[in-house]
């Protein structure tokens, strides 16, 4: 399902939460929402789940406007619609099994059905046999795999997940990353994923947008991100991502040979990961460099390199070789000194 | 000795139904005024159908019957008892004004229970598409259940102590045993153990309820 959000706005007091906000959330992709916690991410969620109106603006789902439904429409609409939490959300009062079948119970499906549904939903999120649990004795990630299988029970087309994995350890958070992977492929959903964790973009969005203020700073498919970022919000996310922090993954670790930062920060892409730039580049102009931290990381189906350096020289010796790096399809940002 | 256990016996009874009757009317009153209150309140705070006005008017009226003295709302409530059981006096009259004297009560920690629930849970139930009375059965009374039951047995305790005043102004019972025998027969043995039974009636009931409360919180 293609969602249409236009000039969306939604102010709290003199808080413009949302802030004229349109994009294009294309059918069958995980997309990806990030920013800073009050950059508006949440509210703008509640929007485009029908959770809460819309001061103005328009919300499409596949060319239809929803965002001024009443009652049933409104009701029958949610329905359609998966939603996870970052605090799961599991009713307390009701096992594994009956807080799957909640849903399914609201929409008046015969008991029955609602049994045999259930238990294909608990193999699908690989809790099977533990639908008797009470809540809280599952651990996070397991809380969470419940929560998937009740946002999906009415076989949604649209799955919304509100900083799922923001409560989950590194290792939990790639397990349910996968899953929802699988199935967004299994059941051609569209995911829209709200986050503030730069790793979740990168391993599990196919777009993103980056928020900041209430507005979109930036907009476009993850891999195009990750190597030319353009504003200040996205350049600190990926600054910060764990490669830097030294993640222990393959294909995510970033090397530091200096505690010190370096002065340019070299993006690139695909083909160009793989040829000596540099030391081709070192032998054209009288420059020197002084690689403080690189590494190369997986994005999508891409690899992505980051280098952080210093380049010592005459100063039109190092502009000659910026530009040469340029032209090679490297994307230097420099530092302001 | 065999008088005194006559009397006291007849006069549990009594209390115990008195107590009982009014605490399923004032359950069936408070009940939905409680949940109206907490549905209708502001959404931060779990109103799933906000109106402020309706939910401050109720509250109001909720607060002045609240603040009532007993003994004098049950005095104003005496026309009430003639009009609905056919007298002023005795057991089944005084159900009449306890039950209306404990509705309020009741309202408010329903309301207060209710409000409890955490509101992602309430916030989940919405995005699923359930309706408002959906998320009122089965999901706010349901995750309120172990507040509900200490907030129920707390009104039996307290409907205990109001059937005992009930008793001064011509209500049966325990409390009336206590002040025709006790105080105005001079009859120290009848008022000590009118008090002690109604002393070992609060602690069941309160062992009761703490009992059923913790039990449901284990199951979770």
């Amino acid at each position: 399902m293609h969602i249409s959000l236009k000039h969306l706005s939604r102010a709290y007091g003199t808080l413009r939460a949302v802030d004229d906000i349109s994009l294009e959330i294309p059918a069958n992709t995980i997309y990806g929402i990030i920013g800073r916690s009050g950059a508006g991410k949440s509210t703008l969620v509640r929007l485009i789940s029908l959770l809460e109106r819309p001061d103005s603006g328009e919300i499409l789902y596949d060319g239809k406007r929803v965002d001024d439904l009443q009652k049933d429409a409104l009701i029958s609409q949610r329905r359609k619609i998966g939603m996870i939490f970052q605090n799961f959300n599991l009713f307390s009062s009701r096992n594994a099994f009956e807080n799957i079948a909640y849903p399914l119970e609201i929409a008046g499906i015969e008991r029955s059905l609602i049994k045999k549904r259930v238990n294909e939903l608990l193999d699908l999120v690989d809790l099977a046999g533990r639908g008797n649990a009470p809540i809280s004795t599952l651990s996070g990630g397991q809380k969470q795999r419940v929560a998937i299988a009740r946002s999906l029970a009415n076989n949604p087309y649209i799955l919304f997940c509100d900083e799922a994995t923001s409560a989950l350890d590194p290792q939990t958070t790639r397990s349910i990353l996968n899953l929802i992977r699988d199935l967004q492929k299994k059941m051609q959903l569209s995911v829209v994923m709200i986050t503030h964790q730069m790793e979740v973009v990168r391993d599990a969005c196919e777009h993103v947008a980056v928020l900041d203020n209430g507005t979109v700073v930036e907009e476009g498919k993850v891999v195009d991100v990750f190597a030319s970022p353009k504003s200040s919000t996205t350049k600190e996310f990926l600054a910060n991502l764990s490669p830097l922090a030294a993640e222990h993954e393959q294909h995510h670790t970033m090397v530091r040979w200096s505690a010190e930062g370096g002065r340019f920060t070299l993006r690139f892409r695909g083909t160009a990961t793989g040829e000596p730039i540099l030391s081709r580049i070192q032998k054209q102009c009288e420059v020197e460099f002084n690689i403080r931290a690189g590494g190369v990381q997986r994005v999508g189906n891409e690899d992505v390199g980051t280098l952080i350096c210093d380049i010592i020289g005459e100063g039109s010796e190092i502009t000659k070789a910026v530009e040469a790096l340029q032209s090679a399809g490297v994307l230097v940002e420099e530092e302001a000194v | 000795m065999s008088d005194l256990l006559r009397l006291v016996g007849a006069a549990t009874v009594e209390t115990i139904i008195m107590v009982l009757a009014s605490t399923m009317f004032s359950l069936t009153l408070g009940l939905p005024i409680g949940v109206l209150l907490c549905a209708t309140g502001p959404e931060e705070q779990g109103g799933i159908i906000p109106k402020p006005v309706l939910n401050n008017v109720l509250g109001r009226i909720v607060n002045v019957l609240r603040s009532f003295p007993f003994i004098i709302l049950m005095i104003l409530l005496f026309p009430l008892s003639r009009i609905i059981v056919g007298t002023s006096i005795g057991t089944v009259a005084t159900i009449v004004p306890l039950s209306i004297a404990a509705a309020p009560f009741v309202a408010r920690i329903i309301e207060s229970a209710l409000k409890e629930v955490d509101p992602g849970v309430v916030q989940a139930a919405r995005a699923m598409g359930s309706t408002p009375m959906q998320i009122i059965i089965k999901v706010l009374i349901p995750e309120a259940m172990p507040a509900l039951v200490s907030g129920i047995t707390l009104t039996i305790i307290n409907l205990i102590g109001y059937s005992a005043m009930a008793g001064a102004i011509g209500g049966g019972g325990l409390g009336d045993l206590a002040i025709r025998y006790g105080y105005q027969r001079f009859r120290p043995d009848v008022m000590l153990v009118s008090v002690i039974v109604i002393l070992v009636l609060v602690e069941c009931i309160q062992l009761v309820g703490n009992r059923l409360s913790a039990r449901m919180m284990a199951r979770r």
